[in-house]
């Protein structure tokens, strides 16, 4: 065995020759530390370069649009390329409006997959069901989408749409948000897509945290003689609700910013007369995949180069809003909690 | 009694939701599962392989956008493991404290939930604007902004975890620590890495958003990343879209093939890691 001891300055030299790959005088190595290192730390400035990058490039490219309409971009609904007026109100409230549908639909979903995994299910099906859900995260956008427009739509207009219409579109005030054409497609599919899509990671979260309820928490509530739901309600939740939120942000983030499936199934329609969830839509993410490669090179594009900046903010919000919750789940991990 | 009674009930409706949101998570992965291959298998067919996206009305196949795709998502790899593992190790191994390691554990985090359209949009402003037009290599930076990220930080997280027991007993022995890292703690942690590299392949197998303003689609034959180029997500999304029976069978095709690999990729990682951990 060849030793060197970098401080002290032990060379074996006369052993240099015998091991050429693996002996290495200490000067050398120095030199390939430092090397390595600066390598290891010029990379990761890079990444960091990236994203001040990818800013400033939007911010640039948007400039034109941000300074010709300022601040009624956001709330003004004219969308006209031929005379060039911007207003991204009806994208805006696409994305917003199809993000809560989905969380309004996966939330629960996803709470009952978890409680299901922690709690209920037998030790054998653990692991297969939950390989089976995360499988669901890995499908491809473009499936969702493609299925959902030419098998999901159609079924979901013939049939589940004047159901609600029959149903919830009764009731007072909420029912005008059941009313009109079951097109099919439109904003409630849309959401329910994409609900689809955001369970596997919501349910991820939760299962993960719900598993680091100390057992001894949960054992003492069972020893008082409560059930399984009162256990899980009054004591997992209340203990991981931190973590729970912010898996339902991460979610909520991934909801925001897909395009595919969205595209797909919104309808793609710059219309905003009723407030209908039947109604097709528009969302920033469809907007940018079906206007921009076609787009005008002036106002046009500085439009959509916009809403894609506006797209980033909100989903950098909603990422740093859930770091922070999670964070602070970390620093209260084992306390007790008010 | 009473009570004790309407807590058990509530507590049975409740399990009974709870097994009825597993079945509803499952029932989903089952029908589209079932619908891809039931509509994806009519479409195949040895000229899928040998021929050329068609015009509309004409017989043809997706030979030329499973090749783009190919390049596509092999290059990217290729650029982006090397970078994603580099960075990885830094966060890892140098940067636990200091400012440049935590900004960029922040950042990356920040690239990692980025929307992909948005990256499609910087990589056009970047890239495409200047150059003066669609391209295969503007396709190639963008993949390669998805791949960074995820390789980034299962590096990261895979290097965390080898004990640092080895470490200290290769420094012991006198290793320099470029030397450690690369034949020691890498090494312990190469069937990590390896899984990540993979979940970041299956990712930018099937993404579609980024592509569309930066390779384009290209209808022919062509190997030239100066130029735009043909792939299979961008293809689908036309295909599927229009009204023409023999695109839309194509397209089911083609996600029949996206699914298939990316589900296979997922398995295969899976099993690296699994035989990794013993």
């Amino acid at each position: 065995m060849n030793l060197q001891v970098t401080g002290e300055r032990v060379e074996l030299s006369a052993m240099n020759n015998a091991q050429p790959d693996t002996a290495v005088p200490v000067r050398r190595s120095q030199i390939r530390d430092v090397v390595f290192y600066n390598i290891v730390r010029g990379i990761a400035l890079l990444t960091l370069l990236i994203l001040l990058g990818i800013i400033a490039s939007l911010i640039v490219s948007s400039w034109p649009s941000i300074q010709k309409f300022g601040f009624s971009f956001i709330w003004t609904t004219d969308w006209n390329p031929p005379a060039e007026k911007f207003g991204a109100l009806i994208p805006i409230y696409g994305t917003l409006v199809t993000s809560v549908i989905a969380l309004f639909i996966a939330v629960p979903v996803s709470f009952g997959i978890a409680l299901f995994l922690t709690e209920l299910s037998p030790a054998w099906l653990r692991r297969p069901l939950g390989t089976a859900i995360e499988l669901l995260a890995a499908i491809p956008s473009i499936v969702y989408g493609m299925w959902g427009l030419l098998v999901f739509a159609p079924l979901f207009g013939q049939y589940v749409q004047p159901l609600l219409a029959e149903t919830l579109g009764k009731l007072p005030l909420i029912g005008v948000l059941f009313e009109g054409a079951p097109l099919g497609i439109g904003l409630l599919a849309a959401g329910v897509i994409l609900a689809i899509m955001i369970i596997p990671f919501i349910a991820a979260v939760m299962r993960d945290v719900f598993e680091v309820t100390p057992p001894m928490l949960k054992e003492s509530a069972y020893g008082v003689g409560a059930t399984t739901w009162e256990v899980m309600w009054n004591v997992v939740l209340p203990y991981t609700k931190v973590g729970v939120v912010g898996g339902i942000m991460l979610g909520l983030g991934r909801a925001l910013g897909e395009t595919m499936a969205v595209t797909f199934v919104i309808g793609n329609t710059n219309l905003l007369d009723n407030v209908s969830l039947f109604s097709p839509g528009n969302s920033i993410t469809s907007a940018l995949a079906n206007e921009f490669s076609e787009a005008d090179p002036g106002l046009h594009t500085a439009a959509l180069m916009e809403l894609g900046l506006i797209l980033f903010m909100i989903t950098f919000m909603v990422l740093a809003f859930s770091k922070w919750l999670l964070a602070r789940m970390k620093i209260n991990e084992g306390s007790p909690v008010a | 009694m009473d009570i004790v009674k309407r807590r058990r009930l509530v507590n049975r409706l409740a399990l009974f939701l709870s097994v009825c949101a597993m079945a509803f998570g499952v029932l989903w992965l089952v029908w589209i599962l079932f619908d891809v291959l039931r509509l994806g298998v009519g479409g195949l067919s040895p000229a899928l392989f040998t021929k050329m996206t068609p015009p509309p009305g004409e017989d043809g196949g997706l030979l030329n956008a499973i090749v783009g795709s190919f390049m596509m998502c092999g290059l990217a790899m290729l650029i982006g493991t090397p970078i994603g593992v580099l960075a990885g190790i830094y966060l890892g191994e140098y940067g636990q404290r200091g400012w440049l390691g935590s900004t960029t554990r922040l950042i990356n985090d920040i690239l990692l939930s980025a929307p992909s359209i948005v990256l499609g949009l910087f990589v056009y402003a970047v890239v495409v604007a200047r150059t003066g037009g669609f391209s295969g290599y503007a396709g190639v930076i963008a993949l390669t902004l998805i791949v960074v990220p995820v390789v980034v930080r299962t590096t990261e997280n895979m290097l965390i975890l080898v004990p640092n027991g080895m470490r200290e007993a290769a420094y012991a022995l006198g290793a320099p620590k470029y030397h450690v890292i690369l034949s020691v703690t890498l090494r312990a942690a190469r069937a990590g890495v390896m899984t990540g590299v993979l979940l970041a392949l299956a990712r930018i197998a099937g993404e579609t958003a980024p592509l569309l303003f930066t390779a384009l689609s290209n209808q022919f034959w062509s190997l030239d990343l100066g130029k735009p180029m043909a792939n299979l997500p961008v293809t689908i999304f036309k295909f599927a879209m229009s009204p023409f029976e023999d695109w839309q069978k194509l397209a089911w095709a083609g996600v029949f093939l996206i699914t298939l690999g990316v589900l296979l990729i997922n398995i295969i990682a899976r099993v690296v890691l699994r035989e990794g951990r013993r």
